[in-house]
């Protein structure tokens, strides 16, 4: 039974080369779960960065001053106007008496926020009851002492190498000591609006912005697309009219953001004279950019809809507009809102084009309404993410976790509407 | 009254007349046969009574402003003589004193007149609108009250009204393509005006700094497209190194040899990577990546500039990983089964027939999406804006800094402008360049994925 190497059977031959294709093909399966690895690593690096850097921001070192609310301070008339950065200053030197001299006092005085005297302002306007009495009030550190206390400033690096003095650093430990140091609850990030002072920057107006911003895009994209995939998806007849549309919004899908930008910069902002940096502008513009992905998903919901509930609507006697508003759409409805969350989603998150009509602009005020000027989170993290102070990095972080989280709890939103209203026919 | 005051008013008389119609039509139901059920009576009467006065108060709102803006400056004397830019720099103070907004400069009384005048204008205006919309409003509620009769059709009216308003809203997106098209392309001819089109598309040198004296010495502002296009390709280049090898290499492995439970896991997961917003890539490549890259280089000796294109175009990568990998997903799912079992019964292993017969036949659907996620790659604007850079130098290092087409558009358009220097008339020559790379993009792939959509089908 033995053979010459050229005669071998062809199951002989397969096996031969068998172990190398096997071996090829285990490597091949390693370099798809290689992919998919280093897929979820990057998120993993994305999300680990972001949290590591920005979880402390939700904290914020605050020194506990006696304040006393002298009288004579507030013998001006108005009580907005006191000068009540004297208060702060007055209490750091009874804490300190042996500090002296100019220079010193300057650097002892910059431990406390430049803020600290409109939290004051806001207590007295509040309740004048306080004048003449000497209250414990928890006032916002400065945000070097706010990055020192949360390690991020070393102690062991030289002296002219950090933006604290060496004195700073024993005055701040003094202070710890004596508990009047403590790291607390940043509320400020949840309360105010934009400043130039990274300890008295909130997040609260770039919020109300994008929500101003998402209700003007809701409240237009969703009746405007669902409208348009009824027209496309049920009346509309096949002619190149039709076509024409049908290839406009898949283009449209694909256009560049920054492209949508330039259009509510030269024709809302220029032609209509609309009021630049507004979220009424800022939602036109995004209605327009998330409209073909409402249309799409609405169209593709319609079309799951089975024939046969048309067919028996018709049949009873209803008119096609009947049939298509009281039997096909509720039923198509879960697909559509799910789409429209998406879109929402999309539109929370997208900076470009509202780059271009002007929501980039530093605004410290809360937007009340859709014609104040405003910006929205995802600009706010763009713009903090440009200036150089230390703290900044931190509240960056911490704005992007707020936004990531509000678009999770909306795409999470989708993913329940489509488990839970989901129809198969 | 503020006229935003108006809409709310007529709907309440909308309702009110919806009521009131359907009332009468009940009343006429004991008699004769009803062509309609009542409520489409009501319908027709609240529209009749509702879209007329909106459509003029929509007028209204958008033509307002620029006509008391004309009106007013008749009166200015010597405003027609001056220069555009002279004008608009009038009006905007003019805005600024009817809004309230007055710094404490001098003002010239003869502005302040204007500016008195105008809203007195626009007060006048308010009323008359008022009356407009109430008369218009009431007068279509009684045309439409008094007509109604058993014979009237009030459903087919109602459903003709629908039909249109369904129409209308479906050429939005029409009417969008062409605004896109129109005030990009319209700029860009003013562009073109100043500056020549060979100029611009091959041109080596951009910096748009304008000169602000016409005897300045060396700064007349150069527009040659090809350093900013460079970069775009070259980021987009880098982006793609990254995405395609890593997406399709993902789909390949979600769609031949993942188990259900794996897929159902990954998939979702895959997808949060495209849900997150550029901004915060761009974040991450300025604060993370681009740090790594220079100091990695820099251990080997090489020089790495803070900002670089590799840097962003990794990110970029990133970023485009899901969309490639779920666009190749869905197509090597459309692959017909038997085509696998063909290749199975012939004795290939998996990863001969991934190779050798879906992948080939998959190929048509998988360029059309890598197209599409070029075209996205281009378009990409937070991420090169915080991670690219904005000098525009011709290089093939990616160590370098590069700059963009959308880096360019960001820069020039943001923050004050004049509208009518090159400097901003250049970011819509831009625009109108990056618009019809991307649509002819679009285009071709959106062409070939239905092609072979319908291969298979």
């Amino acid at each position: 039974m033995k053979r010459k190497n050229n005669e071998m059977s062809t199951m002989e031959r397969v096996g031969q080369g068998l172990g190398k294709r096997y071996r090829r093909e285990r490597r091949f399966r390693m370099l798809g779960l290689l992919a998919i690895m280093a897929s979820l690593g990057f998120l993993l690096v994305l999300f680990g960065s972001i949290v590591s850097r920005g979880y402390t921001a939700f904290i914020q070192t605050e020194i506990r001053l006696p304040i006393h609310f002298d009288a004579r301070v507030f013998d001006v008339g108005n009580l907005a106007r006191a000068d009540y950065a004297a208060l702060v200053k007055a209490s750091m030197r009874e804490l300190f008496p042996e500090v002296k001299g100019r220079r010193d006092k300057r650097q002892l005085y910059r431990l406390v926020s430049s803020g600290a005297a409109y939290t004051l302002q806001k207590m007295v306007v509040a309740d004048p009851a306080m004048i003449g009495t000497t209250r414990d009030v928890w006032l916002p550190a400065d945000d070097e002492v706010d990055m020192f206390v949360k390690g991020y400033i070393k102690r062991d690096v030289e002296e002219s190498a950090r933006r604290l003095t060496d004195q700073q650093i024993r005055w701040i430990d003094h202070l710890a000591e004596s508990g009047r140091l403590e790291r607390r609850f940043n509320a400020i990030f949840f309360s105010a609006g934009d400043s130039r002072e990274p300890e008295l920057a909130g997040i609260r107006g770039a919020a109300m912005g994008s929500l101003f911003t998402l209700l003007v895009t809701l409240g237009l994209s969703f009746p405007i697309g669902v409208a348009s995939a009824v027209y496309l998806e049920e009346f509309a007849p096949r002619n190149r009219w039709t076509d024409l549309i049908e290839v406009n919004i898949n283009n449209l899908a694909a256009v560049p953001s920054i492209v949508f930008g330039l259009l509510g910069l030269a024709v809302f902002l220029n032609f209509f004279g609309m009021p630049r940096s507004t979220p009424l502008v800022g939602g036109l513009v995004l209605t327009l950019m998330t409209l073909p992905t409402i249309i799409i998903a609405s169209r593709a919901s319609l079309k799951s809809v089975p024939p046969s509930i048309r067919e028996a609507a018709l049949g009873v006697g209803a008119s096609k507009m009947q049939t298509i508003f009281h039997h096909v759409l509720p039923l198509a409805m879960p697909g559509m809102m799910t789409g429209t969350i998406i879109g929402m989603a999309q539109a929370l998150g997208e900076t470009a084009p509202l780059l271009m009509i002007g929501m980039v602009a530093f605004i410290v005020d809360i937007p009340q309404g859709f014609t104040d000027p405003a910006t929205v989170l995802p600009v706010q993290i763009y713009l903090w993410a440009d200036s150089p102070e230390r703290a900044s990095v931190e509240r960056t972080s911490a704005a992007i976790m707020v936004l990531l989280a509000f678009l999770i709890l909306m795409n999470g939103a989708a993913v329940l509407l489509r488990k839970k209203f989901e129809r198969r026919w | 009254m503020s006229p935003y005051l108006f809409p709310v008013l007529v709907l309440g008389l909308a309702s009110f007349a919806w009521w009131q119609g359907r009332h009468r039509a009940f009343s006429l139901v004991g008699r004769h046969k009803l062509h309609s059920t009542p409520g489409y009576y009501g319908v027709l009467v609240a529209l009749w009574c509702s879209v007329p006065p909106l459509v003029i108060f929509l007028f209204w709102l958008s033509c307002s402003d620029s006509i008391l803006t004309a009106l007013v400056l008749k009166t200015l004397p010597g405003a027609d003589q001056l220069s555009p830019d002279r004008l608009s720099l009038l009006v905007g103070d003019l805005k600024n004193l009817v809004a309230g907004h007055t710094a404490a400069r001098n003002i010239d009384p003869a502005l302040q007149l204007a500016a008195d005048r105008y809203q007195e204008l626009r007060r006048i205006g308010q009323v008359s609108l008022g009356l407009v919309m109430a008369t218009v409003a009431l007068a279509g509620f009684f045309l439409a009250y008094t007509r109604i009769r058993p014979s009237l059709r009030a459903r087919n009216h109602v459903e003709r009204f629908i039909r249109w308003m369904l129409i209308l809203c479906s050429t939005i997106a029409v009417f969008t393509t062409l605004g896109i098209v129109l005030s990009v392309l319209f700029e860009s001819i003013r562009f073109f005006q100043q500056v020549p089109l060979t100029d611009f598309l091959f041109g080596l040198k951009w910096s748009p700094q304008m000169a602000m004296r016409a005897d300045q010495a060396g700064s007349s502002g150069s527009f040659g497209a090809i350093p900013v296009l460079a970069g775009t390709f070259m980021i987009s280049g880098i982006a793609m190194t990254v995405a395609v090898p890593i997406g399709l290499m993902s789909a390949i492995y979600l769609s031949e040899y993942a188990g259900p439970r794996f897929r159902a896991v990954v998939k979702p997961m895959l997808e949060i990577l495209a849900g997150v917003p550029t901004v915060v890539y761009g974040f991450f490549a300025a604060l993370v990546v681009a740090p790594f890259i220079r100091g990695f280089g820099e251990s080997l000796g090489l020089a790495v500039s803070s900002e670089s294109a590799l840097a962003a175009g990794l990110v970029m990568g990133i970023m485009i990983i899901p969309f490639v990998s779920s666009l190749s997903d869905d197509v090597i799912n459309a692959v017909p089964q038997a085509l696998r079992d063909g290749s199975y019964g012939l004795g290939a292993t998996r990863s001969e027939t991934i190779k050798n017969v879906v992948l080939p036949a998959a190929l048509p659907g998988i360029v059309g999406g890598i197209l599409l996620a070029v075209s996205r790659a281009i378009g990409e604007t937070m991420i090169v804006v915080m991670a690219a850079g904005l000098s525009a130098r011709l290089t093939a290092n990616p160590l370098e800094a590069v700059t963009t087409v959308t880096v360019q558009i960001v820069t020039l358009l943001v923050g004050d402008q004049e509208f009518d220097s090159p400097k901003t008339l250049a970011a819509f020559a831009l625009g109108l360049l990056l618009f019809v790379v991307t649509l002819i993009l679009n285009v071709i792939a959106l062409y070939v994925v239905r092609r072979y959509r319908e291969e298979y089908e």
